[in-house]
């Protein structure tokens, strides 16, 4: 990492040449509360804009699930002063982006532009986020589209996979559900519920955003001040208290029969930690040995190298707020299905009963440290890392602290996360296929 | 600062020095693609760079791919109608084991029988994903039936029969007839001083014996004769349409003119392979005629720089509640107000914005300016890329509307149609 710091000489002495930092992240609370993090990178004509706020499908109902989804992809269908044609021929005339999209907690947003255009992407922002009327005819669109897609997710092996793989691992728990609802619940949702979800859970409590680009951080902060500085909605609720999970008591199985098609997903695993649990680190590392380090780590060897059964066999670790999923994917024949799944119940007995070595884990440690440079490499990417550090209170140092914190991890750690979280005989096995 | 040279045994090599982030994107490029395949050969091209993951004596298989994640690098290959690349982007100062790397596997990988056999079911198993996705079976159908001549006729990863009955020993010939210096590309962008780069480079590639130049496959695919409409069936509940039409190659002077037809009927195409983020459609002329009016769910316009003439594909996802017939005569409207009247000077000033921001984008990424040295290098010279900007910025509303009345003619055309069918469908 020492080169990171030390390119005296360079013709360039943008500060994208050092990871983010508390001196070149600058951290501003406007009026009303919303936090935003700015950071230069003048190498670049261009800026990213991105943020969340608390209005996800968590506040949804059973009976209309995917309101969150739906209130979200209609933001941009109109406001009080610009047509959906218009909102979109501002931004598409200059090349900019703009777009929302809704997770369980969350819903967040993305915008790009070049900097010239940077006070137009924000007053757009301003615009869907705080002034949406929501027309009719244009929600009605918006539902055959939305339904077009459920129609589309029915018929998509990984995507029903994961969604069985959901309903078991979290059975009893919101996050069992899917964000973006069911035909049925969507179709149960009126105009007044799209209204009244939008006035009651959007505004500047719990919002953050971050801002990187070719523009200086001061000038950045009176621009959303400007624009979002005087947003005010007394009525937003907090976040529902999540109730405990009920941990997997045996091995659970769910087969979603999707006939015609070739290939059969399989989603296996269990629950994991959230992204602020002291686990967190030593699960992450203890699953890149597991299934991604080099060409998928220890079950891409064994599934796809060895046996040759698949293109992609991995394993993945999904840590937000509130608890997580450890969890192995993989495409097959169907005929392969329950070989794959074998060998991958024998691949965890072997990493929970006999750990990681030091050389395994040093790989991986390795390779958590190397990647960062690349992973901030553009705004949207600094941007994204900007947005982790406001929302899981990591500190405006945590990238400079990063490789510290990655050596410290022990294997013993590693190991001994692996046996909380992934017991071979409580595990959700989904798969969906032919 | 931006180099090309060649060494003594042919291989190109593209540089270009960008210092905003300690990291170095190394590509090589092989002029060889499904393009290059015959009949009963198809997916050796795909079979191959699936190979050069296997190891050699001096990188075993798994050496290679922890040496790169070791470093906190990324690598992987693509094959393509045309070309084959590889690409590692790593810290700047790792950067030698990539060269060492991309040396020793452009002559020395194995290609040992038992991972020649244990990647025949891998690759089945990939071409089996992607027959669950109906728009690959539908591009499949559409691409047989618009080349019946030239090798763009099957996809990239070959048909199934050939991937059972292709040998080790086709396999190895294929690799030892295009894997050879003076077929090759090197390009580079990233943090690093250009002689010194110049000189390691020179040591690792320069000992590599140049080869007769492989054989091409010279199959021009004749004039259309005809609109040709096709269905495919399959499992599923939603019809989609793709409408391709014969367009020419990148290096045609009509390029342009059609970078901005698709923008403005389609909306911008990002021409990126890395970053650069896409911008939405939902004021083209095709979104307000097909989307706006319920005719559809969703349309895209899309297309790709090649060496010989290929198509250019508009997909329609039909709307549950009409026929998707509709919708193409919608889209024939669309393409025939193009025809009959040019556009406004604006709509061109637009699409010329859109692209500069898109490039704009796609510059923050040092892999993405590294492909792009390549990319361009495969189907004209990286010139085309430099001056991308300003030939578009030449393109006239008059250029627009005769590019429409030459290249999007009905007799030009493939439809195909997916239509989805109950349980147990067509496969």
């Amino acid at each position: 990492m020492k080169r990171w710091f030390a390119r005296a000489g360079s013709p360039l002495s943008g500060n994208t040449l050092t990871l983010p930092g508390p001196e070149d992240i600058a951290r501003f609370v406007l009026s009303n509360g919303i936090v935003l993090l700015a950071r230069s990178n003048f190498n670049t004509p261009s800026v990213v804009v991105s943020g969340y706020l608390n209005a996800g499908s968590i506040f949804d109902s059973d009976e209309k699930l995917g309101l969150s989804d739906f209130v979200t992809s209609a933001l941009m269908r109109g406001t009080q002063s610009r047509t959906f044609e218009q909102i979109y021929d501002s931004l598409e005339s200059v090349g900019a982006s703009l777009g929302f999209s809704a997770g369980t907690i969350t819903v967040g947003f993305m915008g790009r532009c070049l900097v010239e255009d940077l006070p137009l992407l924000l007053e757009i922002l301003s615009d869907v986020l705080r002034h949406p009327i929501f027309p009719k005819k244009e929600v009605e669109k918006l539902r055959a589209q939305l339904l077009t897609s459920l129609a589309i997710r029915a018929q998509s092996t990984g995507d029903l996979a994961a969604l069985a793989f959901d309903e078991m691992v979290y059975a009893g728990h919101p996050y069992r559900r899917p964000d973006d609802g069911y035909p049925e619940t969507i179709r149960a949702i009126a105009h007044r519920d799209i209204v009244e979800f939008h006035r009651k859970h959007f505004g500047p409590r719990g919002l953050a955003m971050s801002l990187v680009g070719g523009i200086e951080t001061e000038a950045a902060a009176r621009l959303v001040e400007q624009w979002l500085g005087d947003w005010q909605n007394p009525q937003q609720p907090d976040l529902p208290v999540l109730p405990e999970l009920r941990p997997l008591t045996g091995v659970e199985r769910k087969h979603v029969p999707l006939p015609g098609k070739s290939q059969t997903d399989i989603v296996l695993g269990a629950a994991g930690p959230s992204r602020t649990s002291p686990d967190y680190l030593p699960a992450s590392l203890g699953n890149s040995i597991l299934g991604q380090f080099g060409m998928m780590g220890r079950i891409g060897d064994v599934v796809r190298e060895q046996a040759g059964l698949a293109y992609y066999a991995y394993s993945s670790l999904s840590a937000g707020y509130g608890p997580g999923t450890w969890e192995v994917s993989a495409g097959v024949n169907p005929a392969n299905v329950e070989k794959t799944i074998e060998l991958i119940c024998a691949e965890l007995r072997r990493f929970v009963q006999e750990g990681v070595s030091p050389e395994e884990l040093a790989d991986s440690q390795a390779n958590f440290v190397g990647r960062l440079p690349l992973s901030l490499e553009s705004n949207s990417g600094v941007a994204g890392a900007l947005l982790n550090i406001e929302r899981y209170n990591l500190g405006l140092d945590y990238y400079r602290r990063y490789e510290s914190l990655v050596r410290a991890v022990t294997p013993e750690q590693v190991t001994e996360t692996a046996r909380k979280y992934l017991h071979p005989d409580r595990l959700a096995i989904a798969t969906c296929g032919g | 600062m931006f180099t090309k040279t060649t060494l003594q045994n042919g291989l190109v090599i593209l540089l270009k020095e960008i210092h905003t982030a300690p990291l170095i994107s190394h590509w090589v490029w092989y002029r060889v693609g499904s393009k290059d395949e015959p009949t009963g050969k198809t997916g050796v091209s795909h079979w191959v760079e699936h190979m050069q993951f296997k190891g050699t004596a001096q990188f075993p298989a798994s050496m290679l791919d922890k040496a790169i994640a070791r470093e906190g690098g990324t690598w992987n290959a693509f094959t393509f109608l045309d070309w084959t690349t590889y690409y590692e982007t790593l810290p700047a100062d790792k950067i030698e084991l990539a060269l060492r790397l991309e040396a020793d596997r452009m002559v020395n990988s194995r290609f040992d029988p038992s991972e020649v056999e244990a990647e025949r079911t891998v690759i089945l198993s990939e071409r089996e994903g992607n027959e669950n996705e109906p728009l690959f079976r539908l591009g499949e159908a559409i691409q047989a039936a618009a080349f019946r001549v030239h090798p763009y006729h099957h996809e990239v990863i070959g048909d199934a029969a050939d991937l059972r009955s292709l040998t080790r020993d086709d396999l190895y010939a294929h690799y030892k007839t295009f894997y050879i210096p003076n077929n090759a590309v090197l390009t580079m962008a990233g943090d690093f001083e250009t002689e010194a780069m110049l000189r390691q480079i020179e040591d690792q590639f320069g000992p590599l014996s140049s080869a007769p130049s492989p054989p091409r496959l010279n199959r021009p695919e004749p004039e259309p004769q005809g609109e040709v409409r096709l269905t495919v069936e399959g499992p599923g509940e939603t019809t989609y349409l793709q409408v391709s039409y014969h367009v020419p190659a990148a290096s045609h002077p009509d390029f342009h003119a059609l970078a901005v037809l698709d923008s403005l009927l389609a909306g911008p195409s990002n021409l990126n392979m890395f970053g650069g983020g896409g911008i939405s459609n939902k004021t083209s002329r095709l979104y307000r005629a097909l989307v706006d009016t319920e005719r559809a769910v969703s349309v895209h316009g899309g297309w790709t720089a090649t060496v010989d003439p290929f198509l250019y594909t508009f997909t329609i996802t039909a709307h549950p509640k009409y026929r998707i017939e509709k919708a193409l005569t919608a889209l024939d409207a669309e393409l025939a107000r193009l025809q009959d009247t040019p556009p406004s000077e604006e709509e061109v000033i637009r699409a010329i914005k859109q692209s500069r921001a898109i490039f704009a984008y796609g510059a923050e990424n040092i892999t993405n300016q590294a492909f792009w040295l390549g990319y361009a290098e495969m189907f004209a010279e990286y010139g085309w890329f430099t001056s991308y900007l300003d030939k578009l910025a030449q393109v006239t509303p008059a250029d627009v509307q005769r590019v429409a009345q030459t290249w999007f003619r009905s007799n030009r055309r493939v439809v195909g149609t997916y239509i989805p069918v109950e349980e147990g469908g067509a496969s």
